[in-house]
């Protein structure tokens, strides 16, 4: 057998390329999610089914994934992509979205799949705005930003989605930057090798529609930014919540093995059909 | 209940509604209570499983028929029940199911509106929703039944035309036609037509914007199927700033229904071509006027109707041709005159009368339509 060496371009249509701006983050996310995919032993993308919403996150897949995506509307990623594990129990289904398209607009789905443990793996790419639409303040923005529609600073706060996932039910959440590409990868090894609802909060940059206006000089900056802002969970604990404002906390959330919906469904059709 | 092919049943029309599901190879529901369209889901709950079926209780409409498309996808025939309020909060993800050509069955158990109106009470005001719910351009399919037989035939109906032409259909029913127990008769499982949707072959790569309507592959079949509801090309490719593209597509799928209307639209018509008064009449509704129509007859008058079965694409010929004999049209219905303006729009010059009644569920009675009838014939 011989060596197998990874390549993206098994994993990309053919002709297409990345629309994502220069310097964007979601390059970063791509390649560490596609080279866990190429070191779990997938030489391709047969036993996988990608869903999305709407923006610059939700593009990763669709159409430039050769595979079956389904590209779905803002917010709305993850009902469609429950139906398909519940029918398609055999594939990995993973979603893709930002910060705006799954915990805000789509919120409500993503605590509801979590409260399920719905067999899917949903990773979020968390821009800190809303990049496609031009530098909106999203629900993810730190508290003070500037933003296009917070022009004198957001004044709201920012949410912990990685922290919300593990309370409400996921089997598994984590978050990382993309100045962690080693730990990313391993992450969503990890993630694609459990059942349930898993959770993975990347970090990115937007130098385009984020960082001009947040007041970064340039990529490097910001990525120096992440990795000095990154504080781990187990050290979190430590610190005040004063002194963690405007940190980035990683790592896992939570990592635990609950009755899954693909579990507690089959058993419901098993039950219902003893008699017939 | 379970009910055998080929025998009477008495049934309620939401268990009429469930049981043809089935029959028509249903096997996937999500939807989010409301009144009036509860016992549908109750039904599938229980049903369902029991054929091998998957039925889920979602957070909301909006994630109902979201589930609903991605069974779609995986090859299933999929259904959600709704009332007016959830089929408001359905209207754009049933856009993005016009678009990416998604067969799908929707039931819209009608309920007195606008807002939360009158949640158990009857009312056909949803009937230009049905058409223009969602924004952009597209040919709805709704479909409405006035006896809990057409419930069974029509919901059948509801899922071949979603397979054959591989769009959403509605079910365009309400509170009192799924609250009615009636008898009916379930022909033969061999008597009964069941439409599945066109496969594609291996190695084919054209899934989407054919007037012929293109094969829909299945996820997980190997076809590396693009579904996207932005502008596509054949393949599924985003083009989001193309016109030639944008309307291609778009054109093929409005084509595609606009060309099979005489497949698509049914109605069941009486005396039009001997007429002198016309009734334009549908669901519940439409209920009342056969006995409106043999009193006013045994009084002397010449009475015809034509009753929307298929309410959308709207039956234009048919409506026209009473309207060719008639003097005047009269179309009751239980909201303030919205399929009256699609029954003007095609009546030439023949005068169209609305009747109209709304609130607490209270049915147009046949002695109402009756004295219409009586009043407007020359
Ligand atoms: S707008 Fe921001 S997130 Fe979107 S592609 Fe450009 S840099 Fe990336």
């Amino acid at each position: 057998m011989g060596e197998r060496t990874f390549s993206p371009i098994n994993y990309l249509r053919p002709g297409l390329r990345f629309p994502f701006c220069p310097g964007c983050g979601l390059y970063a996310l791509s390649d560490a999610f596609l080279r866990a995919v190429f070191e779990l032993g997938y030489d391709d993308f047969r036993r996988f089914c990608f869903v999305s919403g709407i923006g610059c996150s939700s593009w990763i897949p669709s159409p430039y994934y050769l595979a079956d995506s389904v590209h779905t509307l803002h917010g709305r990623s993850i009902p469609v992509a429950t139906s398909i594990k519940l029918l398609k129990p055999e594939l990995h289904v993973v979603v893709f979205g930002g910060d705006g398209d799954i915990v805000g607009i789509g919120m409500g789905h993503f605590i509801h799949a979590a409260r399920r443990n719905t067999d899917i793996l949903v990773i979020m790419g968390n821009n800190m705005i809303y990049g496609m639409t031009g530098g909106q303040v999203a629900p993810t923005t730190p508290l003070k930003t500037r933003t296009t529609t917070t022009p004198y600073g957001s004044f709201e706060h920012p949410l912990d989605a990685a922290r919300l996932a593990a309370m409400a039910g996921a089997n598994y959440s984590a978050r990382w930057t993309t100045a962690h590409s080693k730990e990313l990868k391993e992450c969503f090894k990890k993630a694609l090798q459990m059942d349930g609802f898993r959770f993975v909060e990347v970090v990115t940059q937007c130098p385009t529609a984020y960082g001009r206006r947040a007041g970064f000089k340039d990529i490097g900056e910001m990525l120096r930014w992440f990795r000095k802002n990154a504080v781990l969970v187990a050290e979190a604990g430590k610190i005040g919540e004063e002194e963690l404002e405007g940190k980035i906390v990683v790592g896992e959330f939570i990592h635990r093995r609950r009755l899954t919906l693909v579990e507690s469904v089959y058993a419901v059709l098993k039950e219902a059909q003893k008699d017939v | 209940m379970e009910c055998e092919n080929g025998k009477r049943a008495f049934l309620q029309g939401s268990e009429a509604c469930v049981e043809a599901a089935l029959t028509a190879g249903c096997r996937f529901f999500a939807g989010y209570p409301i009144s009036p369209a509860n016992e549908i889901a109750e039904h599938m709950a229980a049903r369902l499983p029991k054929v091998g079926g998957i039925f889920l209780q979602m957070e909301d409409e909006l994630a109902s028929i979201g589930a609903v498309v991605g069974a779609s996808w995986c090859g299933v025939k999929a259904m959600t029940a709704t009332s007016g309020p959830g089929f408001s909060l359905m209207q754009e993800t049933i856009g993005w199911a016009f678009m990416t050509e998604t067969p799908c069955v929707i039931v819209d158990v009608q309920r007195v509106g606008p807002g939360t109106g009158q949640a158990t009470k009857c009312a056909q005001g949803d009937v230009m929703q049905a058409r223009w719910g969602t924004h952009g351009d597209y040919m709805a399919v709704s479909l409405c039944p006035n006896s809990v037989q057409e419930v069974f035939e029509l919901t059948i109906r509801a899922f071949n035309l979603a397979e054959k032409y591989r769009t959403p259909v509605t079910l365009l029913t309400d509170e009192t036609t799924v609250h009615l127990r009636e008898h009916l008769v379930i022909p033969p499982l061999e008597n009964m037509e069941i439409v599945n949707r066109k496969k594609p072959k291996a190695g084919e790569q054209i899934f989407f914007g054919l007037e012929s309507v293109a094969p829909m592959p299945s996820i997980g079949e190997g076809f590396n199927v693009a579904v996207t509801g932005s502008t596509h090309d054949e393949r599924g490719f985003r083009f989001t700033a193309d016109p030639v593209v944008h309307r291609r597509v778009v054109e093929a799928i409005n084509n595609k229904i606009r060309k099979n209307l005489d497949d698509i639209v049914e109605v069941e018509s009486y005396n039009v071509e001997d007429c002198k008064v016309g009734v334009v009449a549908y669901g519940i509704t439409s209920r009342a006027i056969y006995e409106a129509v043999e009193e006013a007859e045994k009084r002397g008058v010449k009475v015809g109707y034509v009753r929307l079965k298929t309410l959308w694409p709207f039956p234009e010929k048919s409506v026209q041709r009473l309207a060719e004999n008639a003097e005047k049209i009269i179309v009751p219905e239980m909201n303030l005159g919205q399929i009256v303006n699609e029954v003007k729009r095609v009546a030439g010059c023949t005068e169209v009368v609305p009747l109209n009644k709304i609130g607490g569920g209270e049915l147009i009675t046949p002695e109402e339509i009756l004295e219409k009838i009586l009043k407007e014939a020359p």
